[in-house]
């Protein structure tokens, strides 16, 4: 596999906190590869670093040291400008806690990204209202967060996460805030993506939810435990 | 982001917080609605000041020869009065001697005035201002005739009852009707409707339509003034430098007549708009120093205000700047974000400012003799305060929410 099917590739990376005096190691050198269209679930207990690990591969934070190429540009050393533009283009998050905005209706919470992207007000429109339609959403398009289930909020952080194509969806415990049933309803849209061929990283401590995906990477201090292929994808 | 796109977006939020912005905008409103109310004012008197008085009763470039000056901005003293009253009048042949030697291009008429009674088939008129003057008299005060016509210089010489009515009496006299060729009568003697100036409107109250012109040696002159006298010789030069050359040639003229020793003073006076100009832009100057610190108070406090409405706005926020952070919103779209929500809030005011501004410049025209009029330059101005006011008010704001960590922004409870 040549090193441009990587999407991700991260050497060594270590994330150290000051917290007052003391110094926190969440992350002590982890080394991790994914290829394109991979499935991966990032596992491990509280405090083993997987949420640093997420912050980092989605450009939310940078290391202290080591080194992460995303699509073979190495954007550890990126300016917060620089990681604003790589998050909105080649990142969709979705959060254990749907971040959606309140006031703004579902179409205007998956507009957001294009905004920041520049795209044109109609242009915008169309790609959001087809993105809700990719998530079954289209005609919850003018409802507001507070008029939706909590299933449906995820489908529209999904429908926001996937509007710019990314190169990876990153989620975030996308069903700790979801009851069993719309957790599998989530799961079946993450399936369908990654079966049309889009990269998913997922950090979860739940093994069902694990299970979805084709590769487990699990994290214990800091560092990678284990990483196993579930199917042969 | 683009700037429309942000507009929009501090539009929204403005409306979905109705109360809280209009507390929020209060000390610019406040300071917007003063400037424009003021500066109205203050423009109104300005215009009266320099188009009605120094234009129209004065006139432009213009000097009076009197015997004492009609215009006085200090307080006349008894003592003063009473050297006044002593003074010899201006004669006709001080007039036409003065006028003979003025060697810049120029324009001059003769005027005496009294206030007397005008019948017309026994509709009168009374406390009219009649005044009898020469042909020019029209040009110097700048009052356009607006049906028939002004007096010609024959008419003048040979003392022709010919009467220019000023537009309140074409109303009080002929109720609107045609008054051209009709007669009116002045002490008995019947003088022939030719002109009607001007509708010149009211000002403090008072109008200024309440006159009637007619020719300096008609009838009428014998209760105007003594014979061969004239109240005021008034001369109009093409420019203020060649008025200053009028003026010094008509003093050293009437100086030499009334053979005055250097050590004495005039015993005449040369008026011109100078003196109450002068005296106004001093008020105006005061006002002008006084309303920008007054303004300025108001919006210091408005930009405080409207600063600390947007820090907490911020800390309300924090989880939807972190959110947008994540979506891929750079500093400068943070910024700019609420740069504009707290200019837009700004200019909110400042407009409903303006807007109050010029009702109560409208209410202060129509109630109060006061001559209110609106300057532009100080609606631009006022919108422009609210605007840069806003600005000001959101640098640090809004350079607090751009510089949030987009991890600690979006974890934050709210």
């Amino acid at each position: 596999m040549t090193q441009t099917a990587l999407i991700i590739r991260v050497r060594g990376l270590t994330r150290d906190y000051d917290m007052g005096a003391e110094r926190v190691h969440a992350l002590r050198g982890v080394d991790l590869d994914i290829p394109r269209n991979e499935y991966v679930a990032i596992m491990g207990p509280s405090g083993s670093g997987k949420s640093t690990l997420m912050n980092l591969i989605g450009c939310l934070d940078t290391p202290t040291a080591g080194q992460y190429w995303l699509n073979a540009t190495e954007v550890s050393r990126m300016s917060d400008d620089e990681l604003a533009r790589v998050r909105n283009r080649e990142i969709g998050f979705v959060f254990q806690t749907f971040n959606l905005l309140p006031r703004a209706s579902a179409l205007h919470n998956v507009e957001l990204p294009l905004i920041y992207a520049g795209v044109s007000a109609r242009a915008r429109r169309r790609r959001a209202a087809h993105a809700l339609d990719r998530v079954g959403l289209a005609d919850r398009a003018h409802h507001r967060p507070n008029e939706l289930s909590g299933g449906q909020r995820q489908r529209v952080a999904i429908a926001r996460a996937l509007v710019n194509d990314p190169s990876i969806l990153l989620a975030d415990e996308p069903t700790g805030n979801l009851d069993s049933a719309t957790s599998g309803e989530i799961m079946t849209v993450f399936n369908a993506l990654h079966g049309q061929g889009q990269t998913i990283i997922m950090v979860t401590h739940e093994q069902d939810i694990a299970a979805h995906a084709h590769r487990v990477v699990t994290l214990h201090d800091g560092r990678v435990h284990s990483d196993t292929a579930r199917h042969a994808a | 982001m683009q700037i429309f796109e942000a507009i929009r977006l501090a539009l929204q939020t403005i409306w979905a917080n109705k109360m809280k912005t209009a507390f929020s905008v209060i000390g610019v409103f406040i300071g917007v609605t003063f400037l424009i109310a003021v500066v109205s004012i203050v423009e109104g008197m300005n215009n009266y000041m320099t188009d009605r008085f120094a234009g129209t009763l004065l006139g432009v470039n213009t000097f009076h020869l009197r015997r004492f000056p009609n215009f006085q901005t200090g307080e006349v003293t008894e003592e003063m009065w009473r050297s006044w009253v002593r003074r010899p009048r201006i004669s006709y042949e001080d007039a036409a001697a003065v006028s003979a030697a003025i060697s810049v291009p120029n324009v001059s008429a003769w005027e005496s005035a009294n206030r007397t009674t005008l019948e017309y088939r026994g509709k009168l008129a009374r406390d009219i201002e009649v005044i009898a003057a020469t042909e020019r008299w029209f040009d110097i005060r700048n009052m356009p005739i607006s049906a028939g016509r002004a007096f010609s210089a024959q008419e003048v010489r040979a003392g022709t009852p010919v009467i220019v009515l000023g537009w309140e009496l074409t109303e009080r006299l002929f109720e609107g009707r045609d008054a051209l060729g009709k007669e009116v009568k002045i002490q008995g003697i019947p003088y022939r409707v030719i002109g009607i100036v001007e509708k010149q409107g009211n000002l403090f109250g008072i109008s200024l339509d309440k006159f009637a012109v007619t020719t300096a040696f008609a009838p009428a002159k014998r209760f105007v003034n003594p014979p061969g006298v004239v109240d005021a010789l008034m001369l109009k030069a093409n420019s203020l430098g060649e008025l200053q050359v009028a003026m010094a040639e008509a003093e050293a003229v009437m100086r030499t007549r009334r053979h005055l020793r250097p050590t004495e003073d005039n015993n005449f006076a040369i008026e011109t708009a100078d003196a109450v100009l002068d005296f106004w832009a001093g008020i105006n100057r005061i006002l002008m120093i006084a309303l920008p610190g007054l303004v300025a108070i108001s919006l210091v406090v408005g930009a405080i205000v409207i600063m600390n409405i947007m820090l907490m706005s911020v800390a309300e926020r924090t989880r939807e700047i972190g959110i947008r952070k994540s979506l891929g919103a750079r500093r400068r779209d943070i910024l700019s974000q609420f740069l504009v929500e707290s200019a837009t809030i700004a200019t909110v005011g400042a407009a409903v400012g303006v807007g109050t501004g010029l009702a109560g410049a409208a209410l202060v025209n129509a109630v109060t003799p006061l001559p209110a009029a609106v300057a532009p330059w100080s609606i631009v101005a006022g919108v422009a305060l609210g605007a840069g006011v806003g600005i000001v008010a959101g640098i640090y704001p809004a350079s607090r929410a751009a510089r949030l960590d987009p991890i600690t922004a979006i974890r934050h409870e709210t």
